[in-house]
């Protein structure tokens, strides 16, 4: 190969160019829009890594496999694009396995490719063989072994394809040795894939969204469900539209918050186990709901003997297997959302302008109550709570960061404090509850938006699950804001320990190291921040600051989310945040 | 209750774990699986069985949809079909004891296919029904089953052609297995029929 770097053009036509499979891999992937990888080398994938200083593509070296595969996550989630991850056979492969699932359970389109033992061992145990796609099976939407470099490209491409289309998700390419170190004619069009067989129970048939439509124009009551296919579909104008023609207030899953803006008002905020009071309420009081793009999950609906009662159930949604799953539904109008939205659209008539509307006058009566108990309210009394953290942040940012999170109880203050009003600005792992996601996954997505402001939002838990991919974000110079909520707890099991556990808090206290200190350690700048009016300042600075900035928030250690709906409890029977006393202490105490 | 679905599937390395995974990930037990080549070069049929609740149809076939080797998939519970298994049954028989299991075997339509000093094996095809009919007076009449080797339910819609056929047949580039064997057992429809209707 004479070719030097950027000289390929594989889109073009460059039929009867002999190449071997590892360049054909990249070459392809460049031919597939990507330009930057997530990746960690090793033995059977080095034939691919020799050939990359050939093609225009980056790769980003992370600290452990599992941080590859929420970088290319948290690339896709931020950018809408499908991100790709790369590991070597045996420990390489099965380290990408978390970060596959977390994907798989968001619906996040990705690619990993992993490298394999050659061919003519593949069933040995030869050293680092691993059954990969036996492994990766059920946490990808299709995976592929790759034994011939002839295969690459066109197996490339179809993974490509089947991440993308319908319902989104990751998929995994294996190939071994020999089919990169091989080579074969490589022709980037030739290889295209057939075009994806849709999936034939799809059903928005005109005489359903009519029926549809009638049901929407005649309730007193709905509610639109608002999940992560809005974002995925693309169909924020769409859902706005609907909402503001038909004066229905809007309910967001933890993973549709930014479908809608939150400061509208229609918007009611995040619905489910940790949903403010009149989310919830406003559902269970529905003659309608509206879902478009989510699944009932049951963070959601809580126990479905109780859920809605009244409420006749239109369910949009790209996915057949998720109708009547969890929730049995009246109409299913089953296919793109946006394009099921549009066609219902033209039959609903807009309300009157001065259109009044008792039911959002019963939704707005439920906040006040609420508001009283909302501890951001509270007077500053000494002690540093999350939510004025994740208050404050959302004030200093204008609520146009994009926030990533991990798993835990930060997550769900992130949700309820952190106003989101465009589409992936909010990042988190929502399915699986992946704790270690949101470091690595804030790397990638600002690597896909390098002009946005990201920040990290981990506990001290979660944290230190990927905390060497610090060294990730210092090596590739990241201007990253990483605010750590340090409770000294795993604080969502303490949550729950509290309530349902009788306060026995085993293996809940944790102690963390000196995060500052830490980040100094890779070069990184910190501070630590235990007081309420420092809050303001450290974001300030950390913001001014170019290159990577961690704050260690010192936090109330026993606070708990509120409300909250127990597992398989009714929506309406919630705990509520209890008349304050001011809690005991803070983290920074001693 | 029982679903019974017939999957039309890419014959390839691993597309039957990716079927019987999905069934284990839904948490569904298969209680019967027979897979063989269809009317299709390079597509295998497959017919499931399976014991579900009485709505688990429509989520089974959409999540069989969604598997990238599956093309095509029938919940034939609800429509008219003929389903059969085929059983293999060795018993104990000395040349003094044969003709009784003769008679039994006549009595089901089932054939003698091998004969050794002391076992004989027994050929059965029916539905499920019958064949579990023959093992029961079989038993009853003292009769020593040695081996069985059942191939679980396969079903076809009824109808001369179904549309699928005639979708393949019209599909330029889609190859027909041009000769069909005949049919090595020469039961009259009517036989057929009745053998449905009445079990036996
Ligand atoms: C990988 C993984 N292991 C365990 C859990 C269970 N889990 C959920 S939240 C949580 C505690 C998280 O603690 P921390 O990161 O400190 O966040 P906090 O809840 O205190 O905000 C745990 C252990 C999980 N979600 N993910
Ligand atoms: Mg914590």
């Amino acid at each position: 190969m004479s070719t030097g770097k950027h000289a390929k053009t594989p889109t073009s036509s460059n039929a009867g160019t002999r190449l071997t499979g590892a360049e054909i891999l990249w070459a392809t992937l460049e031919g597939e829009g990507v330009s930057v990888v997530f990746g960690y080398p090793g033995g059977a994938i080095l034939p691919a890594y020799d050939a990359l200083r050939k093609f225009p593509i980056r790769h980003v070296l992370v600290r452990h496999e599992q941080g590859a595969a929420h970088a290319a996550d948290g690339y896709a989630r931020a950018s809408g694009k499908v991100g790709v991850a790369i590991a070597t056979s045996g420990p390489g492969a099965t380290n990408l396995v978390t970060g596959i699932a977390t994907a798989m359970l968001d619906s996040v389109p990705m690619v990993c490719i992993t490298g394999q033992v050659s061919s003519k061992v593949l069933g040995t145990d030869a050293f680092q063989e691993v059954d990969i796609t036996g492994i990766t099976l059920p946490v990808t939407k299709h995976n592929y072994v790759v034994t011939r470099a002839e295969d690459v490209a066109p197996m490339i491409r179809e993974a490509f394809l089947v991440a993308r289309s319908g319902r989104p998700g990751p998929v995994l390419v294996d190939i071994t040795k020999d089919a990169q170190q091989g080579s074969a004619e490589f022709d980037f069009a030739a290889a295209a894939p057939k075009p994806h067989r849709p999936h034939p129970m799809l059903k928005t048939e005109s005489v359903s969204v009519l029926q549809a439509a009638e049901l929407i124009r005649n309730a007193k009551k709905p509610v639109i469900l608002a999940g992560h296919g809005i974002i995925q579909s693309n169909a924020y104008q769409q859902i706005l539209t609907l909402a503001e023609r038909m004066k229905i207030p809007v309910a967001s899953t933890l993973l549709g918050l930014g479908a809608f803006p939150a400061s509208h008002p229609l918007s009611l905020g995040m619905m489910g186990m940790h949903g403010e009071a009149w989310v919830n309420h406003a559902i269970q009081q529905s003659d309608l709901l509206i879902a478009c793009g989510m699944r009932f999950d049951d963070r959601v609906t809580g126990t479905l003997a109780t859920y809605a009662p009244n409420a006749k159930k239109i369910h949009i949604e790209v996915d057949p297997a998720e109708i009547d799953k969890n929730v049995k539904v009246d109409i299913a109008l089953i296919g793109d959302l946006k394009e099921a939205l549009e066609a219902l659209l033209p039959h609903l008539p807009p309300k009157p302008a001065r259109h009044e509307s008792a039911w959002l006058r019963e939704i707005e009566a439920s906040k006040g109550e609420v508001a009283v108990r909302d501890i951001k309210n509270l007077p500053d009394s000494g002690h540093l709570y999350a939510a004025h953290v994740i208050h404050d942040l959302w004030r200093a940012t204008d609520g146009k960061a994009i926030v990533v999170t991990d798993v835990g109880q930060h997550q769900m203050w992130e949700a309820q404090y952190y106003k989101h009003e465009t589409p992936r600005t909010l990042i988190t792992s929502g399915g699986l509850g992946t704790m270690g996601f949101a470091l690595p996954a804030a790397i990638g997505a600002k690597i896909a938006c390098p002009d946005k402001e990201v920040w990290v939002v981990a506990g001290d838990g979660g944290f230190q699950m990927t905390a060497a991919e610090l060294s990730t974000a210092a090596q590739e110079e990241l201007d990253l804001n990483i605010a750590v909520v340090n409770n000294g707890y795993l604080g969502m099991v303490r949550q729950w320990q509290e309530f349902f556990y009788e306060k026995n808090y085993e293996s809940s206290p944790l102690r963390s190291p000196d995060f500052v200190k830490l980040a100094e350690a890779h070069g990184i700048r910190g501070t630590t921040v235990g007081k309420r009016p420092e809050v303001v300042p450290a974001i300030k600075t950390a913001r001014e600051h170019k290159g990577p900035f961690v704050i260690n928030f010192l936090v109330e250690k026993e606070d708990s989310v509120y409300p909250m709906i127990p597992a398989g409890k009714a929506l309406h029977e919630m705990i509520r945040r209890p008349n304050h006393n001011p809690l005991v202490e803070t983290a920074g105490d001693k | 209750m029982l679903h019974t679905f017939v999957a039309l599937v890419e014959d390839r390395p691993g597309v039957l774990t990716r079927v019987a995974s999905l069934f284990r990930r839904l948490n569904i037990n298969i209680v019967s699986l027979t897979v063989g080549h269809s009317e299709r070069i390079g597509v295998s049929r497959m017919t499931i069985v399976c014991e579900a609740s009485p709505t688990a149809g429509h989520r089974i076939a959409a999540s069989l949809y969604k598997l990238e080797n599956v093309l095509q998939v029938d919940d034939v519970g609800q429509l008219s079909h003929v389903a059969r298994e085929l059983a293999l049954i060795k018993v104990a028989a000395t040349p003094k004891t044969r003709s009784q299991v003769f008679e039994l075997a006549e009595v089901f339509r089932a054939r003698i296919v091998d004969l050794a000093p002391e076992s004989l094996m027994i050929e059965i095809t029916g539905v499920e029904s019958k064949i579990e009919g023959l093992i029961q007076v079989l038993n009853e009449a003292g009769d020593r089953i040695l081996e069985i080797s059942r191939t679980g339910r396969m079903v076809m819609r009824r109808g001369q052609h179904t549309s699928r056929v005639l979708e393949a047949m019209r599909v330029p580039g889609v190859e027909t297995v041009a000769e069909f064997k005949a049919e090595e057992d020469s039961a009259a429809p009517s036989d057929l029929l009745m053998a449905d209707e009445t079990g036996l």
